[in-house]
């Protein structure tokens, strides 16, 4: 090949390429679109992962199966509960089926594990459930986003300032022993004892525990206003019986983190789990008309009141959904999708307010304080009783010096010397 | 049938399976490649396993175990603390070998059922210290980490340098097993008594045998430390412990070679069938139990003796 020849090759080359590449561009953005759905479907939480797919199915049937004009395929995959067998599976979702995005899990080891690994390739992974304070804080990674998600720490704080504003001046804190518990258990006595209140003491329990006794016959004696507790599962069910057949009930008031009334646990519960207040985002008993909306929905499509599992999967569809269309579905180009999906403010929430994220990438809320009720059916529901507008996850913390105190741990609880 | 004609045979069959292992990957997509990586690395800890319930007659339930403890010092090594990837490897095996060499003092002393339900007891003591032991292990989320350097991130590099250094592995193991040392653990699993009484020492010979098996899975460990980049309790918990035994079963027990094919047919088939049901994990029990009455001494096991039924 003489230099004339190849000068020309190369030209044309250049000029194919040129006039090929937005022609692959829209090649790929017209097709359907995959998402990489995961969910415990095997394991200890099966339940809440079941929940969770058919929450986030239920919102692509209501929309015709599709996002922004285009097909949606949704590829549901079981993690496990196995932080291993999530990593798995996301390696398969994304190398092998070629998603554009992926969403779900449950347990935070879970997320944890898959968050590691987009970390590494940029893939956009939302994560409506899981709530590891990390992850949208100190070790935030720029593609992980916490649509419709909350983090572990947040509703406790207006629990804890509702608390202080009923009077209670001191209170104990019982959890499960793993770092959800223990965000929970920091937000709450952080904001409680700079509140003022005292924390008189601090019980963590192994998951799965069947026995509570000791531990309430400890916190019966403690002479305290109120106790928090952080149960989830099968825990919060056998805590929520115990805490009443140990007579406690009305005697002590009892408060929590939002899952352990969370319709999951309270479906099958009677009259122990009534009266609980926790503070939650979501409340399935607000009167507000598009929440109800969508409890009724879903009560049609599942016959059973959604779980903070369906309700985040389906709002967390709903965002990406809503930030798609106003990139014409071209979902295809992570940083165009992801910049869009944060400067959403998603107005068609089932909260029936608009939701926004902060510059973490974690949702800004109305927190409501709610309270255990039968509803008109007789099934019991959380009822709001009030209300705190525009809860970040940093509380009324300025997010840079927040994030320089270490995150809670056993060690860590935030708790304020007086 | 010519005595030696066995042992060419099987020569020629484990280089078939180590080509294949090295030209395979050259022509699948990224995400099996991983799923091969994994296989290699799983197929060393079962030959560890095998090493003991094999060769010498003790089936652990801990070797799981010591492999995740490898996997925790190089994660936490080269994430928390920041040092260098092969430094915390290399901390990482010496490690495993340490915890297993203290395991083989409490476990020699036993044998049978008491054997398995110690080395049991033992590896759950390691999980739980994982699972709670949050400042350092972070509990259960575990730590992420930092392993992989970014030469290797890559999937088909990254899949060769495991390949070598599992054929390293390899060799080594066989030469230790085939090794007159290796002799005697065998006497140790058929006689013991009278292994003792031709004048063995048969508790250093077991006590060397566990340590040497712990080294082994913790070298596996470190190469998963690497290709996971992430450790959690699930990586000590019992299961790890199991599927390597299920491995070296399926592959066919005492046959060291046959823990890649175990580790190959479990990976292999935990993908292939997850794919299409949730519960896979049936689909999988109801494989072992027909392997187990089919094939009670594994595929290779199975293999060696129809071959050998049908030249007798």
């Amino acid at each position: 090949m003489d230099r004339r020849t190849f000068l020309k090759t190369g030209v044309a080359l250049a000029a194919v390429g040129a006039v090929a590449k937005p022609y692959i561009a829209r090649a790929q953005a017209s097709g359907p679109i995959k998402i990489g759905m995961m969910a415990p479907l095997t394991g200890v939480v099966a339940a809440g992962g079941r929940e969770m797919v058919d929450g986030f199915n239920m919102y692509w049937d209501e929309h015709g199966g599709e996002m922004a004009g285009r097909k949606v395929e949704i590829i549901v995959e079981d993690d496990g509960a196995n932080p291993d067998m999530a990593l798995q599976k996301a390696r398969r979702l994304v190398e092998q089926a070629g998603v554009s995005m992926l969403f779900g899990n449950l347990l935070a080891n879970t997320g944890l594990a898959v968050a590691n690994y987009v970390k590494g390739n940029g893939m956009p992974y939302f994560i409506p459930i899981i709530a590891a304070d990390d992850l949208t804080q100190r070790n935030r990674i720029k593609n992980v986003v916490r649509v419709a998600g909350y983090t572990g720490s947040q509703f406790p704080r207006p629990l804890a300032d509702w608390c202080l504003k009923q009077g209670y001046k001191k209170a104990a804190t019982i959890s499960q022993d793993y770092t959800f518990g223990q965000e929970q258990c920091g937000g709450f006595c952080q904001t409680f004892t700079e509140g003022g209140g005292q924390i008189v003491s601090q019980f963590w329990h192994p998951l799965n525990t069947s026995d509570f006794s000791p531990y309430l016959g400890q916190l019966a004696n403690l002479g305290v206003d109120v106790i928090f507790a952080m149960e989830t599962g099968a825990d919060a069910t056998r805590f929520m019986q115990q805490y009443s057949n140990f007579g406690l009930k009305g005697q002590i008031p009892l408060v929590g983190a939002m899952n352990m009334t969370d319709q999951s646990v309270i479906r099958t519960m009677g009259s122990e789990a009534e009266g609980i207040i926790v503070a939650a985002h979501f409340a399935e008993g607000s009167p507000d008309p598009v929440t109800q909306k969508f409890v009724a929905a879903h009560v049609k499509k599942f016959n059973k009141l959604p779980s903070l599992y369906g309700f985040s999967m389906y709002s967390g569809a709903m965002w990406v959904d809503e930030a798609a269309k106003t990139i014409k579905g071209n979902v295809e180009d992570r940083d165009t999708l992801l910049s869009a999906v944060s400067k959403t403010e998603l107005t068609g929430s089932p909260l029936g307010q608009t939701v926004k994220l902060d510059a973490f990438g974690n949702p800004i809320y109305d927190v409501h304080i709610r309270k255990v009720v039968k509803n008109a059916d007789g099934k019991l529901w959380n009822a709001p009783i009030a209300t705190y507008p525009q809860v970040s996850q940093f509380w009324k913390y300025n997010p840079e010096t927040y994030m320089k105190q270490p995150p809670y741990s056993r060690d860590f609880q935030g708790i304020k010397k007086s | 049938m010519s005595t030696d004609a066995m042992p060419r045979l099987a020569l020629a069959a484990v280089l078939l399976g180590a080509l294949a292992f090295a030209l395979v990957p050259l022509i699948l997509p990224t995400y099996q490649v991983s799923i091969l990586t994994e296989v290699l690395i799983y197929a060393v800890l079962a030959m560890s396993v095998d090493v003991l319930a094999g060769y010498t007659g003790r089936t652990p339930l801990c070797l799981g175990a010591v492999f995740g403890v490898s996997t925790y010092v190089t994660v936490y090594y080269s994430s928390t603390f920041g040092g260098s990837p092969y430094v915390g490897m290399a901390l990482g095996v010496l490690a495993a070998t340490v915890i297993a060499a203290l395991f083989a003092l409490l476990a020699i002393r036993t044998s049978g059922v008491y054997f398995l339900l110690l080395t049991l007891a033992l590896g759950m003591i390691v999980w739980g210290i994982c699972l709670r032991w949050t400042s350092i292990t972070g509990g259960e989320n575990g730590i992420r980490g930092n392993v992989r350097p970014a030469e290797l991130a890559a999937h088909l590099p990254f899949y060769y340098v495991v390949f070598v250094a599992v054929a390293v592995v390899t060799f080594v193991m066989w030469r230790f097993v085939h090794s007159p040392f290796g002799l005697t653990l065998r006497g140790i699993r058929d006689s013991e008594s009278r292994m003792r009484a031709l004048g063995y020492n048969v508790s250093l010979h077991m006590f060397i045998a566990f340590t040497v098996a712990g080294l082994f899975s913790g070298i596996a460990g470190a190469l998963y430390a690497m290709f996971n980049d992430f450790v959690s309790p699930s990586t000590v918990a019992l299961t790890q412990s199991v599927e390597g035994l299920l491995m070296a079963i399926t592959g066919g027990i005492g046959t060291l070679f046959g823990s890649f094919i175990g580790a190959l047919a479990i990976i292999g088939l935990e993908n292939a069938v997850s794919l299409y049901t949730e519960r896979w994990q049936t689909v999988l029990g109801v494989a072992f139990i027909v392997i187990m009455i089919f094939a009670p001494e594994g595929i290779l096991g199975g293999i060696k003796t129809l071959l050998a039924r049908k030249r007798g």
